[in-house]
């Protein structure tokens, strides 16, 4: 038995080994004064000062930040009201055709997501740039965000409604007064996914963009392309930690309003989402 | 609330779907029947059943099968081992955890480790293997994919063991199966569900990646997403990207469809 033990920590070691060591490894070499992701010369901090000494990525960086905020908020706001209008359908057979067309764009690549959508922006004209790449993520936002707030929705107790209607509150006062705070917890979930998501995406993005507007992803790639420079390295640690701020963030968040009876977290919900989405990538 | 209440909200919502979930469909299918100087015709499709690109859809689907296998082959291990784990939920975090990184980065992060002066390489100097060429070979295509896949491969399928009713396995054991024998027959069978979502997160993306084609395999791998790619922003020729997205598309929808089903049979059985 012991035996055996040994041999299946050093299993989970060897995959943890395997998922961290690319990421750390990036790192490690943004302090290398050598210049190449290799033969550690000696630490410094030369990379992350050309990073903020570039206005032309610093920008792209606002763009990106900018487009993220945006399209989480817009989302989230059409995401609310998808989600309250998927609830108070009754029927079942309109319900199920509403979730599932809600699901298309969770479950599709992203290259087809990209693909479609411009063509949708150059048919009715749209130019490419900020605003295509706005809409765009605002698009693939919305269905997460719906997904988010649909079982908050579910549990809440239909007497609450009838209850606040009773007491002669108008249809705005049930919807700001008894709906919308006790679905918060749902609606900053959303928030949040819709943020990581539009600072992740890079496939749809790709596809939308056009001359001249760029985000933080696509300027990786076409800087990867061009082969290997440790600013890049120096601009991804700063990602990642920012990234891992981030999820500290949505962890703090869910964990203070989530039930002690729930079993599963809201980080496992949002991974099975975000393992619907991904490949989208 | 009224009838009325409900159309507010309702209207946006259903005009989301109708521009960015309906239309699209409809413009991809549409344009699929145009070549590249406009005319309709059929001959993208034609086009596709031609030798060269069947042979880039059968590869492309090989590939996807072989990451979807691969990465199976680990997830599975793992997920079991870490149900076993003391924090559970800690390590479950750590290993969702990288995939919430920037895939670029992580493609980028794989450009140095597998160059030719890079980490690996030099472990395979140190075992006295020697320096082999990498990057911009099958094997490493192959490899990213799986790595960047496993953590939604472990996810479901670790959801799936938590599910499990652990006074099963006792049973099975107690009643003198094997080791392999209860894993073959309770453990894996009542996983499943687990597994095919896995497998379904898995699949379908690993047939339309194509930034790591680019950056990793060199473009010596060809998927149908590198496909669609080339003919939308490189060729423009958006008649034939469109044809293969609807095939792509259908493949999904086959995919779903199958693993819906199986399940649906699945209940059936068990209820008789």
């Amino acid at each position: 038995m012991h035996r055996k033990n040994k041999w299946s920590n050093l299993y989970l070691i060897a995959v943890f080994a395997i998922l961290y060591a690319p990421i750390f490894y990036l790192m490690f070499y943004s302090f290398n004064s050598g210049g190449a992701m290799r033969n550690f010369e000696s630490f410094t901090l030369d990379y992350y000062k050309e990073v903020f000494e570039d206005t032309r990525l610093l920008i792209i960086v606002l763009n990106t930040f900018v487009i993220a905020l945006l399209s989480s908020a817009i989302s989230t706001i059409l995401g609310v009201m998808g989600a309250i209008a998927i609830h108070l359908v009754r029927t079942n057979r309109p319900k199920q055709t509403l979730l599932t067309l809600n699901n298309v764009l969770i479950v599709s690549p992203d290259v087809i997501i990209g693909a479609s959508f411009l063509i949708l922006f150059t048919l009715i004209g749209i130019k490419l740039g900020f605003f295509s790449v706005l809409l765009s993520h605002i698009a693939f936002s919305v269905p997460i965000v719906v997904i988010m707030v649909l079982p908050k929705l579910g549990e809440m107790s239909s007497t609450l409604l009838d209850a606040a209607r009773d007491l002669g509150a108008s249809s705005w006062q049930v919807l700001t007064r008894v709906v919308l705070p006790f679905i918060k917890p749902g609606i900053f979930a959303g928030f949040f996914m819709a943020l990581t998501y539009s600072l992740d995406d890079f496939a749809v993005t790709f596809f939308v963009t056009g001359n001249g507007y760029s985000t933080l992803s696509v300027e990786i790639y076409s800087r990867a392309r061009q082969g290997v420079s440790l600013s890049i390295n120096a601009l991804s640690t700063l990602i990642f930690l920012f990234t891992i701020l981030l999820v500290i963030g949505y962890y703090f968040v869910n964990q203070r309003n989530m039930k002690p009876s729930s079993k599963r977290t809201n980080v496992q919900d949002a991974s099975q989402i975000n393992s619907l989405e991904e490949g989208t990538k | 609330m009224t009838n009325k209440a409900r159309s507010i909200y309702l209207v946006p919502y259903l005009l989301w779907i109708v521009l960015f979930v309906v239309a699209p469909i409809l413009l991809i299918v549409y344009y699929s029947l145009f070549d590249v100087e406009g005319n309709l015709t059929l001959s993208n499709y034609a086009k596709f059943f031609t030798p060269v690109y069947l042979r880039m859809t059968v590869s492309s689907f090989w590939y996807a099968f072989l990451i979807t296998a691969i990465s199976l082959l680990v997830a599975y291990p793992t997920a079991y081992l870490l149900t076993r784990t003391k924090h559970k939920q800690l390590w479950l975090l750590l290993v969702i955890l990288p995939s919430w990184i920037n895939l670029l980065l992580k493609a980028y992060a794989f450009i140095g480790l597998f160059g030719t002066y890079g980490l690996a390489n030099a472990v395979l100097e140190l075992l006295g293997i020697g320096k082999q060429q990498i990057l911009f070979t099958d094997f490493s295509f192959i490899f990213v994919s799986v790595y960047i896949f496993i953590p939604f491969m472990v996810l479901p399928i670790f959801n799936a063991l938590e599910e499990m009713n652990p006074s099963l396995v006792y049973a099975a054991r107690d009643l003198g199966a094997s080791a392999w024998t209860t894993f073959r027959r309770v453990i894996f069978p009542l996983t499943i569900s687990g597994v095919k979502s896995g497998c379904m997160a898995v699949f379908i993306p690993a047939l339309s990646l194509f930034m790591i084609t680019r950056l990793i395999a060199g473009n010596r791998v060809i998927t149908l997403g590198t496909a669609i790619e080339q003919h939308f922003l490189v060729t423009q020729d958006w008649g034939m990207g469109a044809t293969i997205a609807v095939f792509l598309i259908i493949a999904m929808g086959l995919m779903m469809l199958l693993t819906g089903n199986r399940k649906r049979g699945l209940t059936d059985a068990q209820k008789k």
